[in-house]
């Protein structure tokens, strides 16, 4: 029970990192109706970056995001501006598709040329300190992820609700072409989307890197947990990957007490279990079936 | 028959011919060896085509099938004890096992459409690869070695290319029968809009699942080809993500949902990855590079070659003929001429 009870607060914790990294993904779906494929890998050159600072220039990973953050926003509009603007025509979301998985191509290529294949890993201090609560042993590089991804989150709420480019990105999710006949430069909503979208890989993959021991490779794994969850969120919604990664990670973990060589396989069971029943996802909107 | 006709089937039987005579010409195994692999491809990307090219929804989890085409092959290689070519009878077994798996996966894939479907496929596609790293029949992380084969080595390579040779000319041929069909017919309505095609009567569920089943066969084929050539299948080469890129990419780079585009790029694309990965031995640049080439198509030529072509050379014709018909005639017209047949 307590072994059960640990792999629930663990889940709900490392789930809130999924859910932050997946909010990227399904906030960059909602506006431009593609997929990042690249999602992964750039989590994966996020943790190398702040590997990279706290190996080499010994920034400390977090006071490193203040360096890595900004760094993964412009590329995430510098991706937006050089190849997902130029998208057209009927085939437009396979080649979306394909784009970004040639982006996550060459990403993987560089991190292979600059880094190896051999796993590294950074341990600050509070990755290996825990702190003892109510019977849990909490490491705190698991309470920093999570207030991390719930600061973010509520950052992303904020800016969606609270403020004009928020409503203006809301308008573009429901209807490009109203949005643009308003006023609205959905060019200029789209880029900014897609920076904030990969922004948050930089949170992502400080935590990611101080729990895991990773390589170039490991961009595959992630982004398959990734889209697992926003498709069992349902596509677009920020709500719904939310729940959908508190819910998978969870998952994992009470299967991993028992049965660790299957864990994974969690992630694919209950996205084809819900499916069936929904094929919209958990908070997904009808519209997401339509061709 | 026309004279375009004609030209067409000179073409074709030349092709053929020379893909008969290949192994007979060049006989350096490394030659043939690159062959192989690029018939492998041939097969796979024609395959891939007659479903995800004519019905528009886009798989990214075609190695499943090609993965347990291979595992297949090597399981029942081992416990049935076959040898040398004995085990080339497995094949069309492979192909049925491919079949099989098809159609549970596209039952429950094919009910949701667009990112979702390519979604689905890949999260199908991880299962089958966690699958074969955790159950002993398949050998986890080492794989499934082949046994060793005693064919002549002068001809080694023969009897493996002669066999991918015949697969990828069924697919071909099985990819343009359909595309002639009243099946690839409906096919293409549900590409242009599903929800239309049914209310027209297009039963469009049967239709998709039919056509995925049928492109999954020939998939597994190749895959127990490959694992007997290739000699090893562990699950990251078996069940290998890139692979479904490449042939996704073979065929917008030739032409989606054309019969001779998804050929013309495996033709083009295998041998020169098999080249570079060869030349470019030095880290991972070929990575880069391989990527960048990616990027460049799919933003360069987003139609592909051969509809690009095929729209070059009707407007040129049409210049023709309008410059014997009228002389008169202003060019601006001609291309106008060219543009509503474009778009019609």
């Amino acid at each position: 029970m307590a072994q059960f009870l640990q792999a629930v607060v663990d889940g709900v914790l490392g789930g809130a990192v999924y859910a932050l990294m997946a909010a990227g993904l399904t906030l960059i779906f909602g506006v431009m109706d593609i997929i990042n494929i690249a999602q992964g890998i750039l989590v994966v050159l996020a943790a190398y970056l702040s590997y990279a600072l706290s190996v080499h220039l010994h920034i400390d990973p977090l006071l490193g995001l203040l360096i890595t953050v900004p760094a993964m926003f412009v590329l995430g509009v510098a991706i937006e501006w050089a190849f997902m603007r130029r998208l057209r025509g009927r085939e437009r979301v396979a080649m979306s598709l394909l784009v970004s998985y040639a982006v996550a191509v060459i990403i993987e290529g560089a991190l292979y040329q600059a880094f190896g294949s051999t796993p590294v890993g950074y341990l600050p201090s509070y990755a290996i300190k825990s702190v003892h609560i109510f019977g849990f042993y909490l490491p705190y590089i698991y309470l920093i992820g999570f207030g991390l991804a719930a600061a973010a989150l509520a950052a992303i709420y904020l800016m969606l609700y609270r403020t004009k480019f928020g409503r203006s990105v809301r308008a573009t999710m429901q209807d490009k072409v109203a949005a643009r006949l308003v006023g609205i430069n959905v060019d200029r909503v789209a880029a900014l989307t897609f920076g904030i979208g990969v922004a948050v890989t930089a949170a992502g993959g400080m935590v990611f890197g101080a729990t895991n021991t990773f390589n170039p490779d490991s961009g595959y794994d992630l982004i398959s947990r990734l889209l697992s969850i926003v498709i069992l969120g349902g596509l677009g919604s920020i709500a719904g990957a939310l729940v959908a990664a508190l819910f998978m990670v969870t998952a994992e973990e009470i299967v991993n007490i028992w049965q660790p060589t299957w864990a994974t396989a969690v992630y694919y069971a209950v996205l084809v279990i819900v499916l069936l029943v929904r094929p919209t996802g958990l908070l997904g909107k009808r519209e997401a079936r339509a061709q | 028959m026309s004279a375009g006709n004609l030209a067409r089937l000179t073409a074709i039987a030349a092709l053929l011919a020379f893909g008969f005579a290949f192994p007979l010409v060049f006989t350096n195994p490394a030659v043939t060896n690159d062959a192989i692999y690029t018939l492998i491809f041939v097969a796979w990307a024609a395959a891939w085509n007659t479903f995800s090219g004519y019905s528009g929804y886009l798989s990214l989890g075609h190695a499943v099938f090609f993965g347990s085409g291979a595992y297949f092959t090597g399981i029942a290689t081992r416990d049935w004890g076959l040898t040398g070519s004995e085990v080339f009878w497995l094949l069309p077994l492979a192909g049925l096992l491919g079949g099989v798996i098809a159609l549970p996966f596209g039952l429950f894939a094919l009910r949701v459409r667009r990112h979702t479907f390519v979604v689905i496929t890949i999260a199908v596609f991880f299962i089958f690869q966690l699958t074969a790293y955790n159950l002993a029949t398949t050998g986890g992380t080492s794989g499934l070695l082949a046994p060793p084969i005693n064919f002549a080595s002068a001809t080694y390579n023969n009897p493996f290319y002669y066999i991918a040779f015949g697969i990828a000319v069924g697919t071909v041929l099985f990819s343009w029968l359909i595309r002639r069909s009243r099946f690839g017919l409906q096919l293409r309505a549900i590409r242009d809009d599903e929800d239309r095609a049914r209310g027209l009567g297009v039963r469009a569920m049967r239709i998709k699942i039919g056509a995925f089943v049928f492109s999954a066969v020939p998939v597994a084929m190749v895959g127990g080809l490959w694992w007997y050539y290739t000699a090893l299948v562990d699950p990251s080469s078996g069940f290998d993500p890139l692979n479904d890129v490449a042939v996704a990419l073979m065929a917008f780079f030739g032409g989606l949902g054309t019969v001779a585009g998804p050929v013309l790029g495996a033709l083009v694309i295998e041998p020169s990855y098999l080249y570079f990965q060869q030349q470019v031995s030095a880290g991972y640049f070929f990575w880069m590079l391989y990527g960048a080439l990616f990027l460049v198509v799919i933003l360069v030529l987003p139609r592909g070659i051969i509809p690009t072509a095929a729209e070059q050379i009707g407007n040129w014709r049409e210049r023709r003929r309008s410059k014997g018909a009228d002389a008169a005639l202003l060019p601006q017209a001609t291309t106008d001429a060219g543009r509503a047949k474009e778009l019609a």
